[in-house]
Formats: structure tokens, C-alpha cells, sequence
């Protein structure tokens, strides 16, 4: 039993000497909720395509269920092919062979799948309210996304790779596919990594995020032990701002307004309120932090 | 029981339930033997993570303020929270009688010989019992 379903090490990646992806460490705990976050380009689809083995890596390895996905040997076809059949994918471009109908891409997408679940697929073809005879590409974008989803849910997939699943969908068709997800997630103990910059919906349904900036990897870990470990404290100073000419462990960025100092503390709060305190003439006050904070102020430095 | 999270106060979403759970006890808006929901429908209704909720009623459970029965859910304990808060206004109660009893300064043996004589004296008479909850 492998405790990490993905696993990658020092991963690296570039196009046209463009460097994608510099040393990725990311480790998806099995049956947890990952969200993948990073700004648009920061190499999201790029790690996903590694993992499927649709693009080869430069250097550093990558396993999925413990299974190597980079080595290029002689069996790395057939292994991508039991890998591939345990993975649900949802793609960003949402792209469907265009002269089938809904009915159509269903039938000749079950017998690939020897765990194919005919109860999910009657049951998400009647809640996505999706029309059996309709043309794919007649399908709106929501519909189109509802649609993949079926199909990767359907599968009886171990590991759901969602790439941006909710991007364009209207505020109702996300809460009803986040709600989908979820309890998927409940009753089927399926690991879930997707990739998105929606950081409300990140905040909703993930147990655990990884922040990847310029092909790295700058923050991972638990959700709610990230909550609880960060922490904004605001220093007020009487009179001049004075900083000390190092600050302990876990002050990760400093911002000076006015007289007032905006620090993020990552871990280890009270040694650094402590060492505020010290500063000659000072308040300090301590606020939680929201994820949105955490990832601006983590991608905005880089 | 409904919950309510609030996504943008940057508390854990796990510590919210867990609070709410607990808040609800001291209310009595929840009582010994009520059932909480699932795991599944607090996910699916609040659309959060199910690890989160299972994480909250763990705690719960840890705690002393949730019985987990495997296959039939979540239970608040006998007593729970009640005991709590009897406990902490005792505290109060020893907390004054030390300040009164300090301008005496009895040293820290005696004080204790003092209290256990009067507990001794109370239980001959029958003026304490086995108390209402079990320790």
C-alpha cells in the first residue's frame, strides 16, 4: 500500500529551453482532496500531462499508485496503460470527439473500462440533466464539463485528475459539481488531485494544496494545519518602524506600512510575537489567514 | 443540527465544526444521545471535504463530547459538556475560598488537611455523594 498516489521528485521539465517545471516535489496523499494552485502558466497542465506520460520529463522521477510514470524503458507504454486506466481525467480544453452524441461517447467509452459503473452513469446522466442525444459539440461548456465528469466518475477510477474542472461553469453548475465531487469523495474514498485558481472552491472541498510557482513547489501540506499554523501579525510601532537584524524561524514575508509592519509567520507564532514584543515601543496583534492570503503573498514575491 | 462555516475567517474548517458541535451542547441545543449527521451529509451538504468533518468528530469523540458508533454514526455523550462546566464553576468556587483563606497563611499541607478533614466530615454526614456524572 503506497500512502502517497502521486509522488514527485525533484521534477524538471522545459519547452524550447524554457524551463516548465524546476525540481517539483509534490506528494498526494491517497484519499485526500488535493488542490493544485499556481497562477496560469505556472506549470499546472504541465505536471498533469507528466503524470499521465503525455510528456517526458527532463530529469527527477514521478510515481503514480507507486508505479514510475517518467522511466522511459521498454515497458513504460504498458505500464501508462494500467495507470491510465485507474486515473478519471478531466482535461481544460474539455475536448470530445465532436460527431457523438452524448449516448454515443458513453458506449464507446464503457467497454475500455472493465470497472465501469452503470449505477453513477445513470445516476450523473439524470442529475447533470444531461440530454442523451444531443451532439457534443451542441453541449454548452457546462454540460461539456458535466459530460467528462460522468466519464471519469463512471470508470470506477482510484484517482480523479480534474484540470481546471469548473472553469466556465456558472456559480450553480460549480456548487453542483463541487457538491458531486464531494460526495464522491464520501462514499467511494476516491483521491482527487485537481488544478485550479478558483481559491474559494479550493478553500471549500480540499484537505490538503500544494502552490506551485515557476515550475516549484513553494507551499504544501494540510489545509486546515496550514490555517492553524499561519498567522498575520501586525506590529504597531509608537514611533519609528525598527526591525531587528534577523527574525526567527517562520517569519516568511515582512511588509512595512506607514508605522506599521505586516508580517506572515508560517509556523513558530509565539517566538516571533515574543520577538516583536521586544522591539522598543511596540503592539502586536495576531490574525488568522485565509488561503487567499497565504497564496498572494507566497506567488507575489516570486 | 445545522452547520454554518464561514470560509473567509481563516479559522480551520475542522476547529468551526468542532466549536459548533460543542456550542450546541452547552446550549442544549443538542442532547445526550442525539444523533449528528453523517459524515457524508455534513460533506455534501456544506460541500466540504469529508476528511475535514471526519477530522472534527474524531476530536469530538476525543474529547469526550461524541460517541462514534461504527455503522450507525454520531452520538452525543452522556453528559457531556454538563460535566464540563460544572467543573470549571467548582473551580471558581475553590479559586475564592483560596483568596479568603490566604490573609491565614496556612502553608500548603495544611491547607490540604483542612480541606480533606472537611470532605471526611461532609460524607460521614452524607452531604456529598457520588456526584450526578461518573469521573
Amino acid at each position: 500500500m503506497t500512502d502517497f498516489i502521486i509522488e514527485t521528485n525533484q521534477l524538471c521539465k522545459s519547452f524550447k529551453g524554457q524551463p516548465a517545471l524546476r525540481g517539483l516535489d509534490l506528494r498526494v496523499p491517497a484519499g485526500s482532496i488535493f488542490g493544485f494552485l499556481g497562477r496560469n502558466g505556472a506549470g499546472k497542465t504541465t505536471t498533469i500531462k507528466t503524470l499521465m506520460g503525455l510528456l517526458r520529463s527532463e530529469s527527477g522521477s514521478a510515481r503514480v499508485f507507486g508505479i514510475p510514470v517518467t522511466d522511459a524503458d521498454g515497458a513504460f507504454e504498458k505500464r501508462m496503460i494500467e495507470v491510465r486506466r485507474r486515473i478519471g481525467f478531466v482535461t481544460e480544453d474539455k475536448e470530445l470527439y465532436p460527431y457523438m452524441t452524448v449516448e454515443q461517447i458513453i458506449r464507446f467509452t464503457r467497454p475500455f473500462f472493465p470497472k465501469w459503473r452503470g449505477d453513477l452513469e445513470q445516476r450523473y446522466l439524470k442529475m447533470f440533466d444531461l440530454p442523451p442525444k444531443k451532439k457534443i459539440p451542441d453541449l454548452s461548456k457546462g454540460m461539456r464539463s458535466k459530460l467528462m465528469l460522468l466519464l471519469a466518475i463512471s470508470r470506477g477510477a482510484e484517482l480523479l485528475i480534474l484540470d481546471e474542472p469548473t472553469d466556465g461553469l456558472d456559480p450553480a453548475a460549480t456548487e453542483d459539481v463541487l457538491r458531486e465531487l464531494v460526495a464522491i469523495a464520501a462514499s467511494e474514498g476516491t483521491t482527487m488531485f485537481f488544478s485550479s485558481h478558483q481559491l474559494a472552491e479550493v478553500e471549500l472541498i480540499a484537505d490538503h494544496i500544494g502552490i506551485i510557482d515557476l515550475g516549484k513547489m513553494v507551499v504544501a501540506g494540510s489545509l486546515d494545519d496550514m490555517k492553524a499554523q499561519y498567522q498575520r501579525l501586525q506590529v504597531v510601532f509608537a514611533d519609528s518602524v525598527q526591525t531587528p537584524s534577523h527574525w526567527v524561524d517562520g517569519v516568511e514575508f515582512v511588509r512595512q506600512e506607514g508605522r506599521v509592519l505586516s508580517i506572515l509567520a508560517s509556523h513558530n507564532v509565539d517566538a516571533i510575537v515574543e520577538q516583536a514584543r521586544s522591539l522598543p515601543g511596540t503592539a502586536v496583534e495576531r490574525f488568522p489567514v485565509t488561503l487567499k492570503e497565504i497564496f498572494l503573498e507566497h506567488v507575489r514575491t516570486n | 443540527m445545522i452547520f454554518r462555516l464561514n470560509q473567509s475567517s481563516g479559522i480551520p474548517l475542522y476547529l468551526q465544526l468542532i466549536e459548533q458541535v460543542k456550542h450546541a451542547v452547552e446550549t442544549g441545543a443538542l442532547r445526550e444521545g442525539d444523533q449528528l449527521p453523517t459524515i457524508r451529509k455534513v460533506a455534501v451538504d456544506l460541500v466540504m471535504n469529508p476528511n475535514t468533518v471526519v477530522r472534527a468528530y474524531r476530536e469530538l469523540e476525543h474529547e469526550g463530547v461524541l460517541e462514534l458508533k461504527h455503522g450507525s454514526g454520531a452520538f452525543i455523550k452522556e453528559s457531556a459538556g454538563g460535566r464540563a462546566r460544572v467543573m470549571r464553576k467548582a473551580q471558581a468556587v475553590v479559586q475564592s475560598a483560596l483568596e479568603r483563606l490566604a490573609p491565614l497563611e496556612l502553608t500548603e499541607d495544611e491547607l490540604r488537611r483542612v480541606f480533606e478533614n472537611e470532605l471526611a466530615q461532609a460524607r460521614a454526614e452524607k452531604r456529598v455523594g457520588n456526584g450526578a456524572g461518573k469521573s
